[in-house]
């Protein structure tokens, strides 16, 4: 009896933590999302859809996920596999790659607005080589393409090194034997690394796209640092309803379709990532 | 023709030298085994030999060709690692053809060279299973069958059956000397198990600190050991050794006088096997302390003159601890070696 209880009372502590901070709010929010008064509704999510930015902020989040995502994951595999190569100061590497990771959005987004602003690091150093006479704006509403260009470089840096940190992880875990073999039986380095080595990362790839991708349909801070409302995402959204407009039944419509994005991409990877378990190490 | 020559190489890693000019020749079709304790340097010499290590000097050349610079892949060879390597994502077909498959070889030849390759080592039953889905000693035979369906010329093999349990061990040591006599293939193979290198291969080099102390056949390494370390690791039970002081160009061991190679302190190495026991009076005393029976002989742990021995006796006998019998070196099988630097006085006419 207590052998049984046992392992119930050691995990009791992080369930009462997961349901009161996470499973309660959670259905507290799906809860204001359907409902108008006293009764349940879809009018929430009507608002939220006739609202004037809606189609941007749905438009804008799927671009930078889609840019930036796919960049990070081959930015990230490009850097583990470099890392493999060093053979001193490879965790001092390592560690300064992840610094970035250290830092709040909020900040990252500031430190990145100081570079690109009219009077920023950038056109500064420009205007003292010579090479323009007057100052660029970057990050204005008639700048779209420069401003999502600023927003993924940004996000770039800040949060290439959580994938780098899964990848590098998932590489120690294949023995470099497998190459080894792969390079003696004729393979050449780009097929070590398409036949081998990207097939048996495939579990830490799955890992690190979950993570990278929910947290990207969630990025708000260095969006709204950047380009405060030039450039509405679903987050900046739910923000603006929830306490500039003060409409917590369409801000929680908004939570509700950002969750449900993490969830079917979380889904998808699940299923197109799949590595069966025969096939595992 | 897949000659191989190791013409002196050297590899240190940073301070630490473990290979110290090394020269090794094996010839075409030859079975060589690199034999040593662990940290020997037998490995690293493979892993040059492979390309997987860069020497710090020296060159090697296979079938003619300075391969010292070339990647491994570039090598024309094949290898067998000691933890398989046997890739987890790929079916045993697809790991048996990976080799042909990276040399594009065309369809109908991968085919035929699989199917051949998973007959001689008996795997068809398994070619469309995983290997998480085969136990240790299916996983070798398909690192095995890996290597030969490219049909090389030169095998590399590191300790390829250390991960196997005894018996099949035993069974699989059989089953690969028959399967490469048969291939005629050059291998080169690493081990630190006397008893394997001795039962598969056509010479045997025995490396210590980075250096070959001894290279030749199986039977000349067993009873003409150059030095005293290949002595003593070469052999179940290893041989005795006994520090003596010659005088007058002649050794006193119990009643028996040796004629010695040399005066003053004299190491006399005796293999267990080579003595017969006779009556008190007629040899030197062995004060019995552990008796093993073996079965097919009985092994003897005593003292003589201050020094550990062990012999082996017929089966029947079973001496008593504390009891002391009586033993002659049977003629020609005393070796000497110096007692300073162990190297043997008279070492072997070939």
């Amino acid at each position: 009896m207590r052998k049984t209880l046992a392992p119930y009372l050691l995990i009791a502590p992080s369930l009462l933590f997961l349901a009161v901070l996470f499973l309660v709010p959670l259905v507290q929010t799906i809860r204001l999302a359907f409902r108008a008064g006293q009764a349940w509704s879809l009018g929430n999510f009507a608002r939220m859809a006739n609202d004037l930015n809606f189609s941007d902020a749905v438009l804008n989040t799927f671009r930078i996920v889609l840019i930036v995502v796919p960049l990070q994951l081959l930015l990230a595999i490009g850097m583990s596999l470099m890392l493999r190569h060093i053979r001193r100061g490879r965790d001092l590497v390592l560690w300064i790659w992840s610094i970035p990771l250290g830092i709040s959005d909020l900040a990252a987004g500031l430190v990145w607005l100081a570079i690109l602003n009219d009077r920023g690091y950038l056109n500064s150093a420009l205007f003292d080589l010579g090479l323009i006479s007057a100052p660029h704006s970057y990050l204005t509403y008639e700048t779209p393409a420069a401003l999502l260009g600023a927003i993924v470089l940004a996000e770039l840096w800040r949060a290439t090194a959580i994938v780098l940190v899964v990848l590098v992880a998932g590489l120690q875990l294949v023995p470099k034997e497998y190459a080894e073999a792969a390079s003696v039986f004729g393979a050449s380095p780009w097929q070590i690394f398409r036949r081998v080595t990207l097939p048996l990362l495939r579990p830490s790839i799955q890992t690190a796209l979950i993570l990278r991708t929910v947290l990207a349909f969630e990025m708000f801070a260095i969006v709204l640092a950047l380009g405060g409302r030039n450039m509405p995402v679903l987050v900046s959204e739910a923000y603006n309803w929830q306490y500039a407009n003060q409409d917590y039944g369409v801000a929680a419509a908004y939570a509700v379709v950002v969750m449900l994005l993490s969830l079917a991409a979380t889904l998808v990877y699940l299923r197109v990532l799949r590595t069966p378990p025969e096939q595992l190490a | 023709m897949a000659e191989i020559v190791i013409d002196g190489i050297r590899k240190a890693f940073g301070a630490v030298v473990a290979l110290e000019r090394v020269e090794l020749r094996v010839a075409d079709g030859e079975f060589l085994a690199l034999l040593g304790p662990s940290g020997c340097g037998k490995t690293t010499l493979l892993r040059v030999i492979a390309g997987l290590e860069s020497q710090s000097e020296g060159r090697v050349l296979i079938g003619g060709r300075d391969v010292s610079r070339l990647p491994p892949r570039a090598r024309g060879l094949a290898m067998v690692f000691q933890n398989y390597a046997v890739f987890p994502h790929m079916t045993v077909r697809d790991n048996v053809a990976f080799g042909l498959r990276m040399a594009g070889a065309e369809a109908a030849r991968t085919d035929r060279q699989v199917r051949r390759a998973s007959e001689l080592l008996h795997i068809e039953p398994y070619l469309d299973r995983y290997p998480s889905q085969l136990s240790g000693g299916q996983r070798q035979r398909v690192a095995v069958a890996r290597a030969l369906a490219v049909e090389p010329s030169v095998l590399l093999m590191d300790e390829p059956l250390s991960n196997l349990d005894a018996l099949l061990r035993l069974e699989m040591r059989a089953e690969l000397k028959s399967v490469l006599r048969a291939a005629g293939t050059t291998t080169i193979y690493v081990t630190h198990d006397q008893t394997e290198a001795m039962g598969l291969a056509d010479r045997i080099a025995v490396l210590q600190d980075g250096r070959i102390q001894q290279l030749d056949r199986p039977a000349t390494i067993y009873s003409h050991p150059a030095t005293r370390f290949v002595g003593g690791f070469v052999g179940s039970p290893p041989m005795n050794f006994l520090e003596l002081a010659a005088a007058g160009g002649a050794v006193r061991l119990g009643a028996l006088t040796f004629p010695a190679p040399a005066d003053g302190p004299i190491v006399l190495g005796l293999r267990g096997e080579d003595i017969e026991e006779v009556t008190a009076g007629a040899g030197f005393p062995l004060a019995v302390l552990v008796v093993e029976p073996m079965g097919s002989h009985t092994l003897v742990t005593g003292q003589v003159a201050g020094h550990r021995m062990r012999v082996v006796l017929p089966s029947e006998r079973l001496p008593a601890p504390g009891e002391d019998i009586h033993l002659r070196p049977l003629p020609g099988r005393l070796r000497w070696m110096d007692a300073a630097s162990g190297a043997a006085i008279n070492p072997p006419n070939p």
